[in-house]
């Protein structure tokens, strides 16, 4: 088991490292540099003077030598502009040209050093983790809704398989899980929210959710995230119960004489679980593709809004930052699923 | 003139829908009379959810196509009258010009469009992308993961790491960055366009060279036609005056895609192809420990005939559900393209475009956003529909 997991640990930080890689490229591609220079500098510069901007300020280095400062495995750059300011990575513009005796030299991702975002004027740290606060109030209310409300609706549809119940049910859940977030937001927003049609029972955005969640103004973006997860768990849970349904042991304990809702609750139940938890873990990536949507869309401000004000305003290190916690999100949730898969289930070995 | 009552409105919509419900009647009855000589699609007709989805789909297939050709729509998609910004549906257009349709039967939007119009002519772009995307997304995982099923060993390895890191990936930042005009730039998507593109050609090539290696004589002609054509028309995909990649001289190249339509093609199949991948990886190992694979190989059959003409036919099964579901989900992804407004023109009638553009006063006006939701809602319904109709039947037998 330690093996494994080791060996999962370091794949992961090796995914981890590639995907940053990517995304830092990627950002720090020529046009993108020209643009930041202009947003920072001034719009007319000419090709010349934003090259000069850029050199000064580090970015002509070559790629890999700044993600490795980025990172903080290698020393931050101190360079003597042009335009005859010392500029250093960690501590700035310098006032004589020397570094003082006790400054940092490595500054990066590692030592905590996230960077400075052009859009918020604000530490990528700090924004970073308030709109992430943010978002896990939104997803805590998510999986509490999402979670019960799928495994109710698979167990019920699936402990007796081709019964009404089941058809209705199976219906509802491929209903919700053609039904996009962008769509039943907006239904939602629509039939709940609008003066158009009267019903006036929510809010329409979500924006004092931030500071006060109330029912009216947090219901609409949490129903929406859940709904769309919600059919894919039932019907991964349904599945699994239909099949755990006809097993020997069941047909035995019913032939024992036990009771149907004991069979279900006490026998059945256990084993089929196993595996709607694994798709409840990899469906993790997934919810972030839907606050990113939810968010835009009730202007929640959370993470995924930030995500969207990052890329859209090409405010590259808070764009990096926010790409490694996501990244992160997606890879631990991916370990922890493996991890459960061989916990609950002893029929898998590690090995 | 009064504006439209709803039985009228809805009067109306149907019989500007004629063409497509002439075909879709005609398609069931000729599917329903051939049911037992079909196969799988024949068996389709056995199940009622398959058939609805079924239905659902070619609905909006056939008004994609005739859309195209101009034949449901009431106006031009684009065209504004300006009495009619934020119309309520079955408004009439005053001062009515000769030949021009006299009512908005959806409403105008806030830009005093045919909602309408605007909805029929997003299903155009919907069918054009997405079965096409997801075909190449099935070649690009076909070729991939059929190989690292069947070897295993460092190829599985590197090859489900690279299907890994891409499936990591948040699905929106990724369009993001590659979806962006300076990205564009750079020409990285038509980069990319070059590369997975390429992977259609190199499964026929080596679908035709191993099924008739052995005959050279029928092999050698059909190679030579088969990747010609293809050759072509994939450097005319590839090839786009004005970008980083011009590779073919105006003359022969056939076509050229228009406003980003190829950047968002290139991004929707990037993302679809690792899940084909591991799904086609994981029915490859499946299957290679069958008995008549086992026949082949003591035949002496070369690995890619196997792989193939015995592996694949014998996976075809969940491989047609993979993708149904997976034109939907490509749907989506379009929707959510449109939504962030990234890759299509702005002015583009495709759903997730509209819907971003009408939820902006949907507090006030629902018809703008609430017809192609309904649009984009029906047809990934219908898909997931047909998935599981599909699904039943192929567990069937």
């Amino acid at each position: 088991m330690a093996f494994f997991l080791l060996r999962r640990i370091a794949t992961m930080l090796l995914t981890a490292l590639c995907l940053t890689f990517i995304v830092f490229w990627l950002t720090n591609l020529a046009p993108n540099l020209e643009k930041l220079a202009k947003n920072q500098g001034n719009v007319r510069m000419t090709d010349e003077q934003v090259a000069s901007f850029l050199q000064d300020r580090g970015y002509a280095q070559p790629l890999p030598l700044k993600y490795a400062q980025w990172l903080g495995v290698a020393p931050g750059w101190v360079i003597e502009g042009r335009d005859g300011t010392t500029r250093s990575r960690c501590n700035g513009a310098l006032e004589n040209g020397v570094l003082p005796e006790d400054a940092r030299s490595f500054c990066g991702v590692l030592q905590g050093d996230w960077g400075y975002s052009t859009v918020f004027q604000d530490g990528v740290g700090s924004i970073i983790a308030t709109r992430l606060g943010l978002t896990g109030k939104l997803m805590f209310w998510v999986m509490m809704v999402m979670v019960p409300g799928a495994l109710i609706i698979g167990v019920l549809a699936g402990m007796r398989e081709g019964s009404r119940t089941d058809r209705s049910l199976s219906t509802v859940s491929i209903i919700t899980t053609a039904t996009p977030e962008y769509v039943s937001g907006v239904v939602f927003i629509a039939v709940f929210a609008s003066t158009a049609f009267g019903l006036r029972w929510f809010n329409g955005s979500a924006t004092s959710a931030m500071e006060n969640a109330t029912f009216e103004n947090f219901t609409l973006p949490v129903m929406t995230i859940a709904l769309y997860g919600m059919g894919y768990i039932a019907r991964m849970t349904r599945a699994s119960m239909a099949e755990v349904m006809t097993a020997q042991y069941i047909r035995t304990a019913r032939l024992k004489g036990v009771s149907f809702p004991n069979i279900v609750l006490k026998h059945a139940l256990r084993n089929a679980l196993i595996a709607p938890f694994t798709v409840i873990m990899l469906q993790f990536p997934w919810l972030l593709n839907g606050v990113v949507i939810v968010e835009t869309l009730f202007n929640y401000k959370g993470f995924g809004w930030t995500l969207v004000q990052a890329a859209g305003n090409n405010d590259i290190e808070l764009l990096l930052g926010v790409s490694v916690v996501s990244v992160f999100v997606v890879l631990i949730t991916q370990l922890i699923s493996d991890i459960g898969y061989v916990y609950l289930n002893p029929r898998i070995s590690v090995s | 003139m009064e504006p439209l009552s709803w039985f009228e409105i809805i009067t109306r919509v149907l019989i500007q829908f004629m063409p497509v419900w002439v075909s879709l009647i005609s398609l069931f009855t000729l599917s329903f009379v051939y049911k037992r000589r079909l196969g799988l699609y024949g068996k389709l007709f056995d199940s009622t959810i398959g058939m609805i989805g079924f239905a659902l789909v070619m609905f909006w297939v056939f008004t994609g196509i005739f859309g195209a050709f101009d034949l449901i729509i009431t106006h031009d998609p684009l065209s504004q009258v300006s009495s009619m910004k934020n119309k309520p549906p079955g408004t009439a257009i005053m001062g009515v010009e000769d030949g021009q349709y006299p009512y908005y039967l959806f409403g105008g939007d806030n830009l005093a469009r045919d909602v309408f119009s605007r909805m029929v002519k997003g299903a155009w772009v919907v069918v054009q992308i997405a079965p096409l995307a997801t075909l190449f997304a099935f070649m690009v995982g076909i070729t991939l993961g059929l190989p690292a099923g069947y070897y295993g060993g460092r190829l599985d390895t590197f090859l489900s790491f690279l299907a890994n890191l891409i499936l990591a990936f948040p699905v929106i930042l990724l369009f993001y960055l590659l979806v962006t005009p300076e990205i564009v730039d750079t020409g990285i998507p038509n980069y990319m366009a070059m590369v997975l593109f390429i992977f259609p050609i190199i499964f026929v090539g080596v679908l035709l060279n191993s099924r008739y290696r052995t005959q050279p004589k029928v092999r050698t002609p059909l190679l030579i036609g088969v990747l010609g054509v293809m050759g072509w028309l994939y450097l005319s995909l590839i090839s786009q005056p004005g970008t980083a990649l011009t590779v073919l001289p105006d003359a022969v190249d056939l076509f050229n895609l228009q406003g980003g339509i190829l950047v968002v093609f290139v991004s929707v199949v990037f993302v679809n192809s690792p899940t084909v991948f591991r799904i086609v990886r994981g029915l490859a190992m499946d299957i290679k420990t069958r008995d008549y694979v086992a026949a082949a190989q003591t035949r002496g059959e070369r690995p890619w005939y196997i792989m193939l003409w015995e592996i694949l036919p014998n996976a075809r099964g969940p491989l047609i559900v993979d993708f149904c579901l997976r034109i939907g989900y490509t749907t989506i992804l379009l929707g959510t393209l449109g939504f962030f407004g990234l890759g299509l023109p702005p002015e583009s009638p495709d759903w997730g475009t509209t819907i971003n553009d009408g939820r902006r006063l949907l507090q006030i006006y629902l018809h703008p956003a609430m017809v192609p939701a309904f649009a984009l809602l029906s047809m990934v319904l219908g898909l997931n529909l047909l998935a599981d109709g599909l699904r039943e039947e192929s567990l069937r037998d």
